[in-house]
């Protein structure tokens, strides 16, 4: 288990490198850079300002200096939010969008699982149906939309909870259900279809034929299996959804980590683009690796040192 | 038959729950909010609740360079003017103004005035900060501002010294500043955030003074920041130690960051803010003819003006007969009426109408086919054409916006049903966009401009130089060089408006840009709050507001 999750580290930080090496160099062959504007800057003050920056330097030079910048986790100033330095503008971010993206998993696990389940126990009966085309809804629909029009009924015309801001647990409900809109209606189709894939196996009959109960049937032997499928999906999910959306935290006004990730790209703010997306790559590759271990635990037949089969 | 009922009967279900939700309280849409119209005025509370769009990016007066961080220090921090409501400079921190026979030397006394920790303003907080801009090491963007002084782009530009800046402090309640070119405009120059003052004391001994709210960042305006929560919101409240505070009615400005205009709009109807639209947020461009239906749009015209720039470096629009042709076959009143739908003002000329007032009808009629189609057969011929569609392939460039784009789309319309001639279209993102402009690899693109202070130079001076940053058309005349450096040197107020016309007449008769429209701002309001003042550069003020 040791030498596996070592041997994991060790690819991560590869990858890692190798995501920041893309970053660095598709980030300076766009054309623009971080002060261009209506009103054009004088050419001295430019220069002053490229030499202050470090961005007269040879690449190479640069491509260190954000090398070493990453390992002391110190991304430097941002060159548009000159109050702030990336550290703080992810500090300050990230909880927000770890608190709403949480909310968000929650629903989203919770309600997508139910679903599933039910539609599966139920197969081709109207829960089944129900269920398959809030799926299908949640998918289709995407979340912009979706976050306009709960704020439409539900904030304006209902007038439940307030229309954006961040402010207490009332403000963090239309964002969390929005965001969840979409994992949650894919979760409910996966584990319906793997629930009725493991309804089907010899070992749900031989239950059946021990005589078990149908609730100990549904619980021990046949979610357990079913999960699988939605437990890798997590993965990914986690990421994405505690970093934060850029649309659902624009559309409700929520301080998050979201818009860092397309206005930085839109200023051309360097060191912005870097430290959100090395903090994005750590979450992701770390989630990956949490997600194959957790597989190990739900399910015994998933060795992971893989050792067995003589490599 | 079991299975299709069922299908039947859940699509029923979730059709119903969305039913439910759309009918559910259809009409107190904009009911309440107005709770006791008829009480006492002081029961009212004085809170505004106004969006500001996105994190202001520094609020070090010095550093500011863009209309959000303005906003904001133009409410906490207050200069040698402040631009009264009706939008002359009128005096604040100057108590007196005193200008030299060839207008160049300006003599201010401070009044009696304290930061909002009891220090004393001083003329030395005005040298310190204007100096503090100036210096190269502090990488200030917006430092050319500070030009009109003398010796101030030398020492910006690395060329001169610090001590040779025309800016000192005689003693605590005097400073005299020393100008390159008499510069009538001067005055309003120092309401504006550059010229803002800083509290020395506290900047000397901590450089970082501007990243939060606290005891570090002082004060000197009618409102006090309270609480600076990144991305968040901002919060001011009335300043105690300002010196006019009896005129300030407001107790408390929540400044919210919400960066999406329906949001915006939205929380108004809500009743979760007090203002929603320009100058500090924006409105659903679809939302706009509604909102002017019930009569609730505000509409305000200020400088600024929407320009399509063309390269006069490449065929065909070296030829000053085809620019022209361009600039007039379009119909800019049909655009404001179908697309644009803030009552902005068609644009024949490039000054702005609140500074030339006649260029509200401008040098050429809007929408002069018969005239566009002359222009166009003269500089065909010119260029030894046959027929417009021997012309070489002309590209209309804009950077990615749904708005550019529906306008790019219309001119193209008119160009091909006016002229005949065959026009492609070209975005770029923003920052690609400016490259392309820069390196003059374009034939037509749009550009907008928007005055930083209330004088026609402001909208001339890009011009002057072909190799000039804001130019990007590649035209220079010297008469209008001429002009423009006459004007300069002028010291009489109506020679001077005399000289700038007379160069627009030169610029027009060349037309190396065809204007489009004159900007507006446009916004709703609560409808008891008042007299919050939108300048027309559009600078918004609380300092007089108050809610009735």
């Amino acid at each position: 288990m040791a030498k596996y999750i070592g041997k994991r580290l060790v690819y991560m930080l590869l990858s890692l490198w190798m995501i920041v090496t893309a970053t660095f160099f598709f980030m300076r062959i766009a054309p623009g850079n971080p002060f261009a504007s209506e009103k054009k800057l004088p050419p001295e003050i430019e220069a002053n300002l490229n030499a202050h920056f470090g961005l007269d330097k040879p690449w190479y030079e640069q491509y260190w200096e954000y090398l070493v910048r990453i390992v002391n986790w110190d991304f430097g100033p941002s060159f548009k939010y000159k109050s702030q330095t990336v550290n703080d503008l992810i500090n300050e971010g990230f909880p927000v969008s770890f608190l709403l993206g949480m909310e968000a998993i929650f629903i989203a696990v919770a309600v997508g699982v139910l679903l599933g389940i039910i539609a599966a126990l139920k197969h081709n009966r109207w829960p089944d149906y129900t269920a398959m085309i809030v799926a299908v809804l949640g998918i289709s629909v995407p979340s912009f939309i979706m976050a306009s029009f709960l704020q439409y009924f539900l904030a304006i015309k209902m007038g439940i909870f307030p229309v954006a801001r961040w402010e207490s647990f009332m403000h963090s409900v239309l964002p969390a259900v929005a965001l969840a809109s979409a994992p949650m209606a894919f979760i409910a189709r996966l584990t319906r279809s793997s629930m009725l894939e493991v309804l089907a196996n010899d070992y749900i009959k031989t239950a059946k034929s021990k005589g078990l109960s149908r609730g100990v049937i549904t619980v021990k032997h046949t979610i357990r299996n079913a999960l699988l499928p939605v437990v890798t999906y997590m993965g990914p999910l986690t990421a994405g959804i505690l970093t934060g959306s850029f649309v659902i935290e624009r559309i409700f006004g929520i301080p998050g980590l979201g818009a860092h990730f397309v206005t930085s790209i839109n200023n051309r703010d360097y060191t912005v683009i870097m430290g959100v997306t090395v903090f994005y790559s750590i979450l992701l590759l770390v989630s990956i690796l949490l997600v194959d271990i957790a597989y190990g635990i739900i399910d015994p037949r998933i060795k992971l040192a893989g050792g067995k089969k003589g490599e | 038959m079991n299975k299709r009922l069922s299908i039947f009967f859940s699509m029923l279900l979730v059709l119903s729950m969305f039913l439910a939700a759309c009918s559910g309280g259809g009409d107190n849409a904009d009911g309440g909010e107005k709770g006791g119209d008829d009480g006492g005025k002081s029961d009212v509370p004085q809170e505004l609740r106004v969006n500001i769009n996105t994190e202001p990016p520094s609020l070090n007066p010095g550093l500011a360079q863009d209309s959000t961080s303005g906003t904001v220090l133009r409410n906490v921090l207050e200069g040698l003017t402040r631009i009264g409501p009706d939008g002359k400079p009128e005096k604040a921190m100057a108590e007196d103004i005193k200008v030299s026979e060839d207008g160049k030397t300006y003599t201010f006394t401070i009044r009696d005035a304290k930061w909002s920790n009891d220090d004393p303003v001083t003329a030395k907080d005005f040298e310190y900060a204007w100096k503090w801009a100036l210096d190269p090491a502090n990488n200030s963007t917006y430092a050319y501002q500070l030009y009109y002084i003398e010796g101030a782009e030398a020492f910006n530009t690395g060329k001169g010294e610090k001590d040779a800046v025309g800016v000192k402090a005689i003693d605590d309640k005097t400073l005299e500043v020393k100008l390159v070119n008499p510069t009538p405009y001067f005055e309003e120059l120092t309401a504006f955030y550059t010229y803002l003052p800083v509290n020395s004391k506290i900047a000397e001994a901590n450089p970082k003074w501007a990243t939060d709210a606290g005891e570090n960042f002082t004060t000197n305006g009618p409102f006090h920041m309270v609480e600076w929560s990144h991305s968040d919101k901002i919060v001011l409240e009335k300043s105690k130690t300002y010196w006019d505070a009896e005129t300030v009615k407001l107790d408390s400005i929540e400044m919210v960051m919400i960066n999406d205009p329906n949001t915006e709009l939205s929380m108004f109807d809500n009743g979760e803010l007090d203002w929603a639209g320009a100058p500090t947020g924006a409105l659903p461009t679809d939302a706009m003819q509604a909102l002017k239906d019930e009569g609730r749009l505000v509409t305000q015209p200020i400088a600024g003006i929407y320009n399509y720039k063309f390269n006069t470096t490449v065929e065909p629009f070296n030829n000053v007969n085809i620019r022209k042709a361009f600039a007039h076959a379009i119909n800019r009143q049909e655009l404001i009426d179908n697309i644009l739908q803030g009552e902005q003002l068609p644009a024949m000329a490039i000054v702005p109408p609140s500074m030339f007032e006649e260029n509200e009808k401008g040098y050429f009629p809007d929408n002069d086919v018969e005239k566009a189609k002359e222009y166009l057969q003269k500089g065909l011929e010119e260029l030894g054409y046959k027929d417009a569609s021997e012309l070489p392939a002309v590209a209309l460039s804009y950077n990615t916006s749904e708005a550019h784009q529906k306008i790019a789309q219309a001119i193209q319309d008119m160009w091909k049903q006016n002229l005949g001639v065959e026009v492609t279209l070209d975005n770029a993102e923003w920052n690609v966009y400016l490259d392309k402009l820069d390196q003059m690899d374009y034939q037509v693109a749009r550009l907008g401009w928007l005055g930083d202070f209330n004088d026609a130079i402001n909208f001339l001076e890009m011009y002057r130089d072909a190799d000039g940053g804001n130019n990007n058309t590649g035209w220079e005349s010297k008469e209008f060089q001429d002009l423009l450096a006459k004007s300069a040197t002028e010291t009489d107020p109506e020679a001077r408006q005399q000289l700038l016309k007379d160069a627009e007449a030169i610029f027009m008769e060349a037309m190396p840009v065809a204007p489009i429209y004159f900007y507006t701002n446009n916004w709703v309001q609560a409808e008891n709050l008042k007299d919050v003042a939108v300048s027309g550069l559009g600078d918004v003020q609380y300092k007089w507001a108050h809610f009735e």
